[in-house]
């Protein structure tokens, strides 16, 4: 079971708490992949453990072809991960652009002698970033925001904004943690439109967790539920939704 | 009103944009040329000094300013960059190696203090970096050989290519150019990744990790970048003082630094220049004004002391931006106007304090 990004027999505890319990699943190249469930079912436990902030007690996580499970915390995104966080992780003091620049850390901007003389070659780098950044910002419309602080932003344009960061990093594969969550209505409909984009423009592949049903069923092409930390049904969001144990796990019986 | 108009992203990356900031920033560079003829003899040094401060409080700025990471503890890199150019140049290595080499040797103490950092920050690391102060004013004490213990030692006369640069002016001058070497190599570290990922490590472990930020790293990274800066202040400082001893890298001058950059306005570089100004004139400004209080305030002991913590609680309470923050509200309001509104640096609301993994 290797194909371009799969989780084998993952397990995860805090002390007696079993958050992720024997979890599989495999993604394909281009899908847009959703994971549901109830509140603590430990959807947000996974992409932790895929993006090295904790250690599983075992199982594997392999990306093309790559065992990363035990690769360094910061040396997940060189493997083409970006993620977004469900309570939004930005840098608070810094403005928008700086945040996005941010995402293109992992690029080569000069060594540190070569940024204190800010050489040509930094100066090169830096325009390149700045253009790759700009793509980004036009992608998600952010123009209006580019020189502001985020201690100032409103909570919807926040969560785009983090969207923006992970796509700077240029991935192969993104993780978005509850991207809909505390989005207007309008606000919602244009991430369902972007979350298309980044998949037929872009060609990256999306994991993501959501409790919107409604965007769920329009952007993602497979479901995962899970509960208690297992997955218990996999397929389209129809046939997930109609899955009597996913009903159970939501009417908690 | 001023909008920007970058027609290429390199425009963008100019430091200076406008003609109205040529013209301020030439008038204040050809002021700063001509001052040692203008001002008397005395204020000369004093402006000397306060170069020196400027270049110290910059180096805390990066540590406190960038990364968030207090030291109560940073008069011990002046020390160790003041005793180890004394030694380099009594040895008759050259002064502009030497005072890299000491810059360096602060740097690389740095790097040892700061491995802590990867583990413990916040007030824990603050009593690291205190406990290293106390303890080097000790070693210093006692290794009689090199630094000649508390009686201290004589510190020769710079001098660059038989050049003597001991006089008031030339010493000036020297001051002047090593703090804008240090100034613009600073605004550049800032403006690029490094100073973007300092930052980052500043706002959010979290999601400097997964940028692929090596946080224990940079953090170590920030101590050696400011010790070594620090070092070169230290340096100076033991020309400015012409006899160092442990007592000239007390406590006090640790909390000074650290009141520079905290009133100028952290993350700010310019606001650690303004911060070190105001705190350097503040001594000279209250005996300036003693003779006009009454005898039972200006006789108290500890008048100074309590100045300076006056000082500092205003700020913090009224103007916790410093006085950058100050600087950028005055720039607003006359570029502006008459469209300033009073909220435009109002913070907003902050969302959600995120549970932090770290
Ligand atoms: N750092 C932690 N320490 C201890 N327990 C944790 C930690 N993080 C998560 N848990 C526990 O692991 C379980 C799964 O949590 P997780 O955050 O993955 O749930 P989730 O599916 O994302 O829920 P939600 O929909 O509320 O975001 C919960 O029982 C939670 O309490
Ligand atoms: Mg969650």
């Amino acid at each position: 079971m290797s194909g371009f990004f799969a989780v084998e027999h993952l397990e995860l505890s805090f002390g007696g708490v079993h958050a992720i319990r024997d979890l599989s699943f495999s993604v394909e190249q281009g899908e847009v992949f959703a994971i549901i469930g109830p509140n603590g079912a430990g959807k947000t436990s996974v992409f932790n453990v895929i993006t090295r902030v904790f250690d599983p007690s075992a199982g594997r996580v392999v990306f093309q072809g790559n065992d990363i499970t035990a690769v360094a915390r910061h040396q997940v995104v060189n493997h083409g991960i970006a993620r977004t966080f469900q309570n939004i992780e930005l840098f608070e003091g810094a403005t928008v652009l700086q945040n996005l620049l941010l995402g293109r850390h992992r690029f080569p901007h000069g060594n540190i002698l070569a940024q204190l003389c800010w050489l040509p070659n930094v100066r090169r780098a830096e325009e390149e970033s700045r253009a790759r950044v700009e793509d980004v910002i036009e992608l998600l419309d952010l123009a209006p925001y580019r020189n502001a602080l985020v201690a100032g932003l409103p909570y919807g344009v926040r969560k785009v904004v983090e969207l923006a960061r992970a796509l700077a990093t240029q991935p192969k594969l993104l993780l978005l943690d509850e991207p809909a969550s505390g989005l207007n209505p309008e606000e919602a409909r244009d991430l369902a439109f972007w979350i298309d984009d980044i998949k037929h423009d872009l060609g990256i592949t999306v994991i993501m967790v959501e409790h919107d049903m409604s965007l769920v069923a329009e952007a993602a092409d497979r479901v995962l539920c899970m509960n208690m930390g297992e997955a218990i049904a996999t397929g389209s969001a129809a046939e997930v939704r109609a899955h009597p144990d996913v009903l159970a796990a939501y009417l908690g019986t | 009103m001023r909008f920007h108009y970058d027609t290429t992203y390199r425009d963008a990356q100019r430091l200076i944009r406008y003609r109205a900031d040529w013209l301020a920033y030439g008038a204040l560079f050809l002021l700063l040329l001509a001052a040692p003829w203008i001002l008397p003899r005395y204020y000369v040094g004093e402006v000397s000094f306060i170069f020196i401060m400027c270049i110290a409080s910059l180096g805390l700025m990066v540590l406190t300013g960038f990364t968030g990471q207090i030291s109560f503890g940073h008069a011990a890199f002046l020390a160790i960059g003041a005793y180890a150019h004394v030694w380099f140049i009594s040895h008759d290595v050259p002064f502009v190696i030497s005072i890299i080499a000491a810059s360096a040797l602060s740097g690389a103490v740095g790097l040892m203090i700061g491995l802590p950092a990867i583990r413990v920050s916040g007030l824990h690391l603050a009593m690291v970096t205190l406990a290293f102060s106390i303890i080097l004013e000790q070693v210093i004490g006692r290794w009689k050989s090199v630094t000649g213990g508390y009686t201290g030692v004589p510190v020769p006369s710079p001098s660059i290519l038989g050049i003597d640069l001991g006089g008031l002016r030339p010493f000036y001058f020297l001051c002047l150019a090593i703090l804008l070497i240090v100034f613009v190599a600073l605004i550049n570290l800032t403006r690029g990744s490094i100073g973007r990922a300092l930052v980052g490590v500043r706002d959010s472990e979290t999601a400097a990790h997964a940028l692929g930020i090596w946080v224990g790293g940079t953090k170590v990274l920030a101590f050696v970048i400011s010790a070594s800066v620090t070092g070169v202040a230290g340096a100076l400082m033991a020309h400015h003082v012409q006899h160092v001893t442990p007592e000239g890298f007390s406590l006090l001058l640790s909390l000074e630094l650290v009141m520079m950059v905290v009133i100028g306005g952290l993350g700010s570089l310019r606001g650690a220049i303004l911060g070190a100004i105001f705190i350097s004139l503040l001594p000279t400004f209250i005996s300036k004004l003693k003779p006009m209080l009454p005898a039972a305030v200006s006789g108290q002991f500890g008048l100074e002391i309590f100045v300076f913590g006056l000082v500092l609680a205003l700020f913090i309470l009224f103007e916790p931006m410093g006085l950058n923050g100050r600087w950028l509200k005055l720039k607003a309001l006359f570029q502006s106007f008459p469209l300033y509104r009073r909220d435009t640096f109002r913070r907003g609301k902050t969302y959600m304090k995120s549970e932090r993994y770290r």
